[in-house]
This record gives C-alpha cells, sequence and structure tokens, in this order.
C-alpha cells in the first residue's frame, strides 16, 4: 500500500474509535445522570464532576506524551514522533479548555463564584498556557526539522515545569486555608460513583486515544500527499 | 618496506544530509591532500554550501563521514573543528567591536597562545595593522572580507574551506583574495573552495568538481582550460538540473 | 571543563563588552523599570491596601519585566553577520555558549535589579537595609533560574517569527514557581517572619534552578544545530 492509503486506512480506523468513544460518552452521561445517585449536599450540579475530573486526567496525560515524544524525538530524530507529540498537544488544549470550561459552571451554583482558585483548577489553567506555548511556538516555525527540534525542547521543558506548578500552587494554597466545602474527591465516594467516574475515565481516554490517532493520520496522509506531489513534480 | 599509510589530510565518503523532503546531499565522496585546491562549481541548489557546512561542523550528516587526517569529523566534533577554517560570505564579525577585538576573542576561543599578539600578526597579514582599533562596524566590504580572512585563519587551520568568497568583491579586493589563496596553496593547507566564477576558481584550483542536485557529477585533478570547463559545466546542468 | 568554563567567560564577556558599549538596552531596561515602578504607585488605591502589603509583588513583576527586555537581546546579538555560525565553527562547546549566554544574562538582568532595588525602597518606602542580605540571596536565586530557563527560551525564540511577543508567550508559565517562592519569600523577609518559615519555599526555588540550569544545558544544542 502507498504511504497515502496507509494513512487514509488509520483515517478511517480512527474514525470509528472516535464515534465508539463517542457513543461510549453518551452512555456515560445517561449513567450519570440517569443511574448515579444525586450527590446530597451539591445537588444535580456536582454530576459535571463525571466529566469534568476525568477530562483533566487527560488533559495531563496528553502533555506526559508530548513529554515523552519530546525527549524521544531528540534522541531518535523521527518525524512520527514531532506528529504524534502535535496530535497529542492539539487534543489535549481541547481537553484543557474542556476542563477550564466546565470548572466555572459547576462552580458558580457550589461556590457562588465563577473561578476558584483551587489547586487543580489553578494548576490546568498553566497547563492551558504551556499547550498555548506550545502550539503557538509550532505555528511560528516554518521549516520542519526546526519546528520540531523547538517543539521537544519546549516539550521536555514544559513536561518538567508540571510538577513544579503542582506544587507551587500546592504551597500557595495552604497559607489560605479555603472555606470548608463538600468535596468531591471526599475519601468515601460510594460505589455507584466511583464506577462512573472511573467509567468516565476510560471512555476519555478511548476518545483521547481515538482524537490523536485520527489527527496523527491527518498529518501523516498531509505529509504523504506532499511527498507524493514533490515527486511528481520532479 | 612500504613507508606507513598516510591518512589524507580530509577524506569525505557517502556523505548525504537532507532537510525535511529536500535532498540536498544525496552522496558525495573526495578526498584531499596537503596542498592541494578543490574547486567546487556548481548551479544554485545543488547543495555546495550543505557539503562547505557540514566539513566545517555547523551541520551535521545524515549519513557518510568526514575524516580529517584519519579521525572522524563527525563523533569527535568539537577538537576537530580546530583544524578547519571557513570563509563565507557573512563575515562572522561584531560590528560592535574593534578588528583586534574580533581577533583576540575569536582567539580565546580557539585557545591560542597570546591572543593579542597573535591578532596583531594575523591583521599584519591581511594589511590591517593600522585598523587594529577601528570597530568592524564602520569598515567597507573589502577590509571586512580581509578581517574575515584573518579571523578564519587565526587558528592556522589545516583545511581552509571558501563559499562563494569573491562575491560582492571589488578589483583590488578580489586580487588581495587571490593572492591570499595562493599564499594558501603554498603553506600546504588543503583548500576547498566553492564559487560560481569559473576563471577564478580554475586559476587556483588543482582539483575541480562540478556538483549538481546534491551529487558530484565529475570529480578530478584539474584537466582543460575554462572553455573545456564551461563545456562540461552546461552539460552537466542540462543533464541533471 | 576548564575549557567550558574558560569558552563561557570569554562569551559572556564579549556580549557584556558590546553591550556596556552601546548602552542602549541597559539604559532602556533601566528606564523601563523605573517607569513600571512609577505607574505601580498610580496603579493602586493607596487608601484601601498599604504599600507593604503589596510591596513583594510589586517588586518581581518589575523584575520580571526588567528581565524579558534583558533576555531578548542575547542571541539577537549574534544575528548580525550570522556571528552564531562563527561561535558554532569554533571549538567552544554549546554547553560553554548557553553558559556563557547565562552568566551575561545574569549580569545584565543583575545589574538592573540592583539599581531598582534602591529605587523600589525609595517609591514604596519599604525598610530595605536591615534585610539586606536574606532579600539579596532570595532575589539571586530566583534571578538565577529565571535567566536559565530565558536564555534558552530566547535561543528558539530569537529565529521565530515576532520573536519579542514570543518570548514572553514561552517563558511566562515557567515563571510561576520562581516568582511565586519570591514574593512570599520576601514578603516574609519584609514581615520579619523567622527563617522556618520559608525553607519550604526555599526548597522549591533551588530544587527549580538546579533541575532547570541542568536540563537546559542537556537540551541547548538541540535548539541552535540543524
Amino acid at each position: 500500500m502507498t504511504a497515502i492509503e496507509t494513512a487514509e486506512l488509520a483515517l478511517r480506523r480512527s474514525r470509528a474509535l472516535m464515534v465508539a468513544a463517542l457513543a461510549l460518552l453518551a452512555a456515560v452521561y445517561v449513567r450519570a445522570l440517569a443511574f448515579t445517585p444525586v450527590e446530597a449536599t451539591q445537588g444535580p450540579a456536582q454530576k459535571i464532576f463525571y466529566v469534568h475530573v476525568p477530562s483533566a486526567w487527560v488533559a495531563f496525560l496528553a502533555f506526559g506524551v508530548v513529554g515523552v515524544c519530546s525527549v524521544l524525538y531528540l534522541i531518535f530524530k523521527e518525524p512520527r514522533l514531532d506528529r504524534i507529540a502535535a496530535a497529542s498537544a492539539e487534543v489535549g488544549v481541547v481537553f484543557t479548555t474542556g476542563v477550564l470550561l466546565t470548572g466555572p459552571i459547576w462552580a458558580k451554583p457550589i461556590w457562588g463564584a465563577w473561578w476558584t482558585w483551587d489547586a487543580r483548577l489553578s494548576s490546568t489553567l498553566f497547563l492551558w498556557f504551556l499547550y498555548f506555548a506550545y502550539l503557538v511556538l509550532r505555528t511560528a516555525v516554518r521549516e520542519q526539522g526546526q519546528r520540531a527540534r523547538y517543539s521537544a525542547v519546549l516539550g521536555i521543558l514544559g513536561a518538567l515545569l508540571v510538577p513544579f506548578i503542582h506544587l507551587s500552587v500546592k504551597m500557595f494554597r495552604t497559607l489560605h486555608p479555603q472555606p470548608v466545602v463538600m468535596n468531591p474527591e471526599g475519601p468515601t465516594l460510594p460505589g455507584s460513583m466511583l464506577a462512573t467516574l472511573l467509567f468516565s475515565l476510560a471512555v476519555m481516554t478511548l476518545l483521547y486515544t481515538g482524537l490523536v490517532w485520527h489527527r496523527y493520520a491527518q498529518a501523516e496522509r498531509d505529509e504523504a500527499r506532499a511527498d507524493s506531489a514533490a515527486d511528481d513534480a520532479r | 618496506m612500504a613507508p606507513p599509510a598516510r591518512h589524507p589530510v580530509l577524506a569525505v565518503r557517502d556523505l548525504a544530509r537532507s532537510f525535511g523532503p529536500v535532498r540536498a546531499l544525496r552522496g558525495v565522496d573526495f578526498t584531499l591532500d596537503a596542498g592541494e585546491v578543490l574547486a567546487i562549481f556548481g548551479p544554485n541548489g545543488a547543495g555546495k554550501t550543505t557539503l562547505l557546512r557540514i566539513l566545517a561542523g555547523l551541520l551535521r550528516p545524515e549519513r557518510g563521514e568526514v575524516l580529517l587526517g584519519g579521525q572522524s569529523a563527525v563523533r569527535s566534533a568539537a577538537s576537530q573543528r580546530r583544524r578547519v577554517g571557513l570563509i563565507s560570505h557573512a563575515t562572522f564579525l561584531y560590528d560592535g567591536l574593534t578588528a583586534s577585538e574580533n581577533l583576540e576573542f575569536y582567539g580565546r576561543l580557539y585557545g591560542v597562545r597570546d591572543p593579542r599578539a597573535r591578532a596583531l600578526a594575523a591583521l599584519e597579514a591581511v594589511a590591517l595593522a593600522e585598523r587594529a582599533a577601528t570597530f568592524a562596524g564602520t569598515m567597507s566590504r573589502g577590509m571586512l572580507q580581509r578581517l574575515a580572512i584573518a579571523r578564519a585563519l587565526l587558528h592556522e587551520p589545516d583545511i581552509v574551506l571558501l563559499d562563494e568568497p569573491f562575491t560582492g568583491l571589488d578589483q583590488a579586493a578580489a586580487a588581495a583574495l587571490r593572492r591570499q589563496l595562493v599564499r594558501l596553496r603554498e603553506e600546504r593547507r588543503t583548500v576547498v573552495l566553492v564559487t560560481h566564477n569559473l576563471d577564478e576558481g580554475l586559476e587556483l584550483a588543482t582539483h575541480t568538481a562540478i556538483q549538481v542536485a546534491g551529487r558530484f557529477v565529475e570529480c578530478a585533478p584539474k584537466d582543460g582550460n575554462a572553455a573545456d570547463y564551461r563545456r562540461r559545466y552546461a552539460e552537466a546542468t542540462a543533464a541533471h538540473g | 571543563m576548564g575549557e567550558v568554563l574558560r569558552h563561557a567567560l570569554a562569551i559572556a564577556g564579549k556580549d557584556l563588552r558590546l553591550e556596556f558599549r552601546s548602552r542602549t538596552a541597559f539604559l532602556s531596561a533601566l528606564v523601563f523599570t523605573a517607569l513600571v515602578l512609577a505607574i505601580f504607585q498610580f496603579a493602586r488605591d493607596p487608601t484601601a491596601v498599604s504599600a507593604v502589603d503589596l510591596a513583594p509583588g510589586i517588586l518581581w513583576i518589575t523584575f520580571c519585566f526588567a528581565g524579558l527586555l534583558g533576555l531578548n537581546r542575547a542571541f539577537a546579538l549574534e544575528r548580525e553577520n550570522r556571528a552564531l555560525d562563527g561561535l558554532l565553527l569554533s571549538p567552544a562547546s554549546r554547553t560553554a555558549l548557553y553558559l556563557g549566554k547565562v552568566l551575561a544574562n545574569l549580569v545584565f538582568v543583575g545589574l538592573v535589579e540592583a539599581i531598582a532595588l534602591p529605587l523600589f525602597a525609595i517609591f514604596f518606602n519599604v525598610p530595605v537595609l536591615g534585610v539586606l542580605g536574606p532579600l539579596v540571596a532570595v532575589i539571586a536565586l530566583a534571578t538565577i533560574g529565571f535567566v536559565a530557563v530565558g536564555t534558552l527560551m530566547s535561543s528558539i525564540s530569537v529565529s521565530t517569527r515576532f520573536a519579542e511577543l514570543m518570548l514572553p508567550v514561552l517563558m511566562l508559565p515557567f515563571l510561576m514557581p520562581p516568582i511565586t517562592a519570591a514574593v512570599q519569600m520576601t514578603a516574609r523577609i519584609f514581615a520579619g517572619r523567622p527563617f522556618s518559615e520559608t525553607i519550604g519555599w526555599l526548597k522549591l526555588l533551588v530544587a527549580y534552578d538546579v533541575a532547570f540550569l541542568v536540563v537546559c544545558i542537556l537540551v541547548f544544542e538541540h535548539t541552535i544545530e540543524e
């Protein structure tokens, strides 16, 4: 099979995976809304937690993938690794934006404020800035090899930064005790809530995988098309 | 008994390098000894600058090897860079430093003994001694070229690479450069000269090569006059261009 | 190792000589810093909050701005006449090049900070002399982290479109930990709190400096070599 055909097969397969994941996501919503008990103190608004928390997990996972691919790229100089990193960053920023949007939607009815500088949300905000820097850098460099190198360097430094941001945010917050609020991640999460959460986590990860694969396959196909156009021109 | 095999000063094997989809070099081989001058002719985009940059250690090849005196220049890059000097159309000089400050700085980087004395000696060799305290930013193109040559030769490299050095030079400066190159040949240095100018190149060369689309179409000791070369060059570029 | 240091010092020396000969960048950074400090005075409600409460934040935001201005020059200066190629041609290792630039930047930013600090003390009537020792230590540590990462980022941003805009975008997420730590420590120093309260932040800052210096040294060659 030619490179273009391989890429288009990957596109079809990943599209199928995405559709399956989206269907499962719908199932998650149904389960969360209809089949999971309503949380006592927060009421129905708490249910957004089943989308919010797994999205955050995936958002950070996606940057982890960027970091690993960045290290591998600098060692092996394989352009595919760069494409995976780029795909993961593009999908990751979407998930991160999702977290930052669902956070306020939950916070407003519960805490009466759109934004709270709680630890997770603050870290996620800086993650968003990191993604933004990564993606903007990629658009600002024209030459492929240079773009891959620069992105890889930023990806590695960014991945190193994330734990420092977590720590800083945590230490900062212990200075400012928050009002006692029902913490959805309390030590005991009733069985069915935990099950819904884990189900959602698995589906989100699946969705992430599908999206990254799809984006990657798109990049491969574009690359294959450009190569064959260059060959034809010769 | 045969004398022990001596490594050639510069040996290049199957050098290849791409930039994304563009294959700038597709396998170049040649060998040069002391006192030999290789003139490389070729159209734009043939990969001549890429070749020189790899020889200078500015670029890493994807395939192939560069051996300086038998030792890999790709693997032990830093120490091998000491043996090479590059003269390009960019001067690599700092406008805000004087001529002697520029040379002293490079002297320090190359680890020469007594950088100040060496800098002054180098300035004398290119007839810029009275300009030692002049800022590079105020010098004319011809003076800058001479200063760039002084910079490139400051650490007495075995191998001197020149990338279109005659570009933009007036008669006097070009003549000075020609004399300099002849002196290099007499000093038994190895020279690789990339040039558009067939006449200049042929006058100085002991060996010639024609590079088209990343490969050497021919590479041999100089043979024939300018007219022959013009013909062969035209044929080569027509066939592969 | 000695050679790396020698080369780094030669490069830093060359940078500083160029910088202080023209003086434009340095003076601009100084004036800009004074301006930022002055504007802060009017950018707050003097009746609502006392100067001492806001002071650490003001000081560090000012240092950030000044630092960002200074960082851009480091590699911009190598673009004329492709001087960077001249450096890469030489036997100087890429680490020596990075360290040389970091050293030059430290001196540049350090000098701006040294002049901004008394200005700050005067404008906001903050008693700085009594706590000068610990304060300078905090400033030094945070500046090292800032400059280590910033030097690396500027080697990337200098060859992108909109280089001056790209550098802050790349840098700012990386400033969060050292600036947070520096402000917290500065606040405690001004308030005369015991050292034990700042140990956590000190550890964070030192860990940040070490981690990023090491990683920046390791990845630097990828930003300048093809």
